[in-house]
């Protein structure tokens, strides 16, 4: 009886270590998007300004893409932006899908920064950010030649991110 | 006092102060725990006009009208949006689009916000925001195809 | 070439405290000398070493080296010099590396100050340091690598959050560490203790020192956090029962008890199990604390960026450090059980129900902190458990602990008369009730509970001063009290004033948020304040928004403040610069936010009663621990018949 009184902290401490490991898994942050693996959505979007379709499914078929999703009001968007310019100087495709934003500063913000998209579409009631589940901006995706998502990137991309993780996924797709 | 003695002595303080803590923990535990609520789920739940909650989502882009201190914004899971009323100054951090957690009381469709909460760091989405987006996501992508 | 240099000191230390962690403990088993001299000389060389690497990467910093990734991502060649050398810890890697860093610095310490410790006490000690070492440094190495490059270097670095470029917080973590790591060496004394299978009264005695600057540093950290949220987040408040607070707060209450356990087992060689037990809960609280800011298990306004690999890396680390050594109390703690006889009515009876209260509070924090994590690994909703939960649950508690605290020092050991400890004490009850009274009687009657808490904190002010008296008597006993005795009267002094301000600054709080036009006035508690003008500002890396509060007090002017609104040029993250002026019975506080668009702005301006007398009483705390530690019963060499082993 004396001596279980002695136990009981270590008990405490395997059960606490069991409850926070099951916390950690449901973690949000690396949880891989519920679209991993399956296609695209279906959308065809607006260019920033005006009407017409300038983004669909359709221009992605066929090749291994990067759908970056980004709005102007995002600061890490601003911070991410030259690493994308930096990848489309290295040739592989990005497509832009601009969230809910102002024509004017979307503009604004590809003149001064530099326009790394082959094209840009603009989610304007951000629906497709919905369907593709984005949580937090910008997000990016690495689209397959099939058109199935293959990865998911929540919040800005560094160097150290591209060169260690997006850019061997892109070979190891391209290379199919 | 026989050691006997003492030790009931002590073991029954003891005994009292552990009664004590957990009189009062479950007490406070009682009229404190705040839940946490997605705009969908106060869409389609019944909650007390009385009951403090939280709820969690983006600002909508175009929503923030500000009359002196008085703020009204619009809180959205992409599926449903509830519409907040504060008074104050609104933390650093907060713009529209970005995720926030405002904690106060719904009634009539209006939530009263107490306090609203964005965290020190740009890149944040508060975790309660992330699974409430995402349910509705998922509730969007069910529910509406 | 430097960063290489500083990976390659940070992989020998490595080495280094793996030896340091093995041999010494297999010498100090079998006797071997030469085994046993391996530990002082690790210690040694694993703080210099670990010295070497934190000096390349503060290095990195003052240079602005982009090419390393960690420099490019936090740091700004716009930043001012001293937020450069900051940036060093401002961040994941660079905290965990100064961690790193004072564990070993604790390490050195025992190694060169612990010349009055039995030899094998001594060794097993700084061995059980060697493995936190090893756990600390392998996680560095393999997961948080601070030394890592990025090519091609970029330009110009991402900043630091903008919030954290603040002199309270650049030395807010060292100091917080200093006391978190710090309760890794009373942990250390507690297992190597349990091996040994003996405590006793000179083991008492040699983690007393330790536990004590550990306690010291933590009392400062916790106090400039607080302080630093008091003047930075703008909003008057100063403790949020966030759950980063919670967990710098339970290792205090917790050191806070081992502290008083440790002086009944020097004394009345008993409860040697439960301060075992403290010493090694303690820690435990501390690493929890470093698991839950950096795994994003909770959410927190403090949280750096969350990594569930390193998450999972801290918590295996917790697990294994805290599981053995409960393991260990379990197969040895039985065998602890103290000679001393235990009085209810006595002091070492009055230092038990503290300690018990103090483990309880402590408790209950981290079942408010945690049971929103329960709930939802039950998924039984989401739920956050506020400030109210913590303050009905806390705050009861403290009052029997600080009625107690003040009688307890009257009593005598082994068997008190508590009744003639209590009526010696008539003047401090007499003063508090006074005290009380008149401020519910003449400043406010709708709040007798704050008049009740300011009316305990000067019973416990009064009972200190008058414990001190019946000591001292004249001038001259004064100077001859000893300095342990200084720092215990000084440490429940402080407390005592600190109370007084978190009382007064709670309850009695004046609060004005409203729109002002320039040129218009307010008044708050007695304070005219007219905003007189709002310009733009240009400061070092940001451009600001000032405003101009002219204040007046009975018609005539008082003082001037300037609150800010900052623009960072990096990150355009917004921050709120209050303007503070404190005086004895208050601190006036006045906030500028958004202008509305007609040329008036939303401000608030704030009226902290008593808010100075919680950094002065936190402040009077860490000083009785520092008299307490330059006393000479610390360097005391063991006697003889402390090194006769009694193996369990």
């Amino acid at each position: 009886m004396r001596r279980l009184v002695y136990v009981l902290p270590l008990v405490l401490v395997a059960l606490l270590g069991v409850a926070f490991y099951f916390q950690l898994g449901t973690d949000t942050q690396k949880l891989p998007s519920a679209l991993i693996d399956k296609p695209l959505p279906i959308f065809n979007l607006p260019p920033i300004e005006g009407d017409g379709v300038v983004l669909a499914n359709s221009d992605l078929a066929g090749k291994v893409a990067l759908i970056n999703v980004w709005a102007s009001w995002c600061p890490p968007c601003r911070i991410e932006h030259p690493v994308l310019m930096g990848i489309a100087a290295s040739g592989v495709a990005i497509y832009g899908v601009n969230y809910k934003d102002k024509p004017d500063d979307a503009k604004r913000f590809l003149t001064q920064l530099g326009n790394p998209f082959i094209a840009v579409g603009a989610d304007r009631d951000g629906k497709l950010a919905i369907d593709l589940g984005v949580y937090g901006y910008p997000e990016t995706f690495i689209v397959d030649a099939n058109g199935i998502i293959r990865y998911r990137h929540a919040g800005p991309i560094n160097k150290v991110d591209w060169e260690q993780t997006l850019l061997p996924i892109v070979k190891k797709l391209q290379a199919r | 006092m026989k050691p006997k003695h003492q030790r009931l002595a002590l073991l029954g303080l003891g005994v009292l102060v552990l009664g004590a803590a957990a009189a009062l923990v479950l007490t406070a535990f009682e009229d404190n725990l705040v839940f946490f609520h997605s705009p969908t789920e106060l869409a389609t739940k019944e909650v007390s006009p009385q009951q403090r909650l939280r709820i969690g989502g983006l600002v909508q882009d175009g929503s923030l009208v500000k009359s002196g201190s008085d703020v009204r914004f619009v809180v959205t899971d992409g599926a449903h949006s509830i519409n907040v009323a504060y008074r104050g100054l609104l933390p650093d951090l907060f713009r529209e689009g970005q995720g926030i957690v405002a904690e106060g009381t719904f009634q009539n469709g209006t939530f009263t916000a107490r306090e609203v909460l964005a965290k020190h760091d740009e890149n944040y989405m508060p975790p309660e925001v992330v699974d409430a987006l995402k349910k509705s996501g998922e509730w969007q992508r069910s529910g509406g195809k | 070439m430097i960063a290489e240099f500083g990976h390659f000191a940070l992989t020998l230390a490595l080495a280094v405290a793996f030896v340091q962690a093995t041999l010494p403990l297999l010498g100090a088993h079998r006797r071997d000398t030469g085994l046993m001299a391996l530990a002082p000389a690790g210690a040694m060389l694993q703080f210099a070493l670990v010295a070497l690497a934190f000096g390349a990467l503060m290095h990195a910093y003052i240079v602005s080296d982009f090419s390393l990734a960690n420099v490019a991502q936090n740091s700004h060649t716009a930043k001012p010099m001293l937020y450069k050398v900051a940036g060093t810890w401002g961040n994941h890697e660079g905290s965990m590396l100064l961690w790193a860093l004072i564990l070993s610095l604790y390490g050195a310490a025992v190694a060169a100050f612990g010349g009055n410790l039995t030899e094998t006490l001594k060794v097993r000690v700084l061995s059980i340091q060697g493995m936190i070492g090893c756990g600390i440094l392998a996680f560095i190495l393999f997961t948080s690598n601070p030394f890592a490059r990025l090519d091609p270097a970029p330009f110009d670095g991402q900043s630091l959050n903008p919030l954290l470029q603040d002199p309270g917080l650049a030395f807010h973590p060292p100091l917080l560490y200093l006391g978190y790591v710090g309760l890794s060496t009373s942990f250390s004394f507690a297992v190597a203790a349990l091996i040994e299978g003996k405590v006793d009264a000179v083991w008492a005695r040699w983690v007393r020192p330790w536990t004590l600057a550990a306690w010291g540093f933590l009392t400062a950290g916790i106090t400039l956090g607080s302080w630093w949220a008091y003047y930075e987040l703008g909003w008057g408040g100063w403790w949020f029962w966030d759950p980063v607070e919670n967990a710098s707060f339970m290792p205090w209450l917790a050191a806070t008890a081992l502290l008083h356990s440790a002086i009944v087992a020097e004394k009345r060689d008993a409860l040697k199990a439960w301060t075992i037990f403290l010493a090694i809960v303690a820690f435990a609280l501390s690493l929890l604390g470093t698991f839950l800011v950096r795994s994003g298990v909770l959410t927190s306004v403090h949280a750096f960026a969350s990594d569930p690999t390193r998450g999972v890396y801290i918590l295996l680390f917790l697990v294994v450090t805290v599981g053995a050594a409960f393991a260990l109390f379990a197969w040895r703690g039985p065998a602890l059980a103290g000679t001393g006889r235990f009085e209810p009515v006595s002091r070492e009876g009055a230092l038990l129900i503290n300690n018990f209260v103090l483990t309880v509070a402590a408790a209950s924090i981290l079942l408010g902190t945690l049971y929103p994590l329960f709930l939802d690994i039950l998924n039984a909703g989401k739920v956050s458990v506020g400030a109210p939960y913590f303050q009905r649950v806390f705050i009861p508690m403290m009052i029997p602990m600080l009625l107690i605290m003040a009688i307890a020092p009257m009593l005598t050991w082994r068997r008190a008369d508590a009744g003639a400890a209590i009526v010696s004490l008539k003047w401090a009850g007499l003063v508090a009730a006074i005290v009380g009274f008149g401020i519910w009687l003449f400043i406010n009657r709708a709040s007798a509970l704050a008049a009740f808490g300011i009316a305990i904190a000067a019973w416990l002010f009064a009972a200190t001063m008058w414990e001190l008296y019946t000591r001292a008597r004249t001038w001259r006993g004064l100077l001859r009290q000893p300095r342990v005795s200084w720092g215990m009267t000084m440490a429940h002094a402080g407390l005592a004033i600190a109370i007084a301000g978190m009382t007064a600054s709670t309850a009695w709080k004046v609060e004005d948020i409203r729109v002002m036009a320039p040129g218009e006035t307010t008044e708050i508690a007695g304070y005219q304040f007219t905003l007189s003008n709002v310009s733009d500002v240009r400061g070092p890396n940001y451009a600001a928004l000032r405003a101009t509060f002219n204040v007046r007090r009975n018609g005539q002017a008082y003082t001037t403040l300037y609150p800010e609104k900052r623009i960072y040029d990096v990150g355009r993250q917004p921050t709120t610069e209050a303007a503070i002026r404190p005086t004895i019975w208050g601190d006036l506080y006045a906030v500028i936010g958004d202008a509305d668009g007609n040329g008036s702005y939303v401000t608030r301006i704030y009226f902290n009663p008593l808010v100075g007398w919680m950094w002065t009483g936190a402040l009077i705390m860490v000083l009785g621990a520092g008299m307490s530690l330059s006393d000479r019963r610390y360097r005391q060499v063991a006697t003889a018949d402390d090194t006769v082993e009694a193996h369990a």
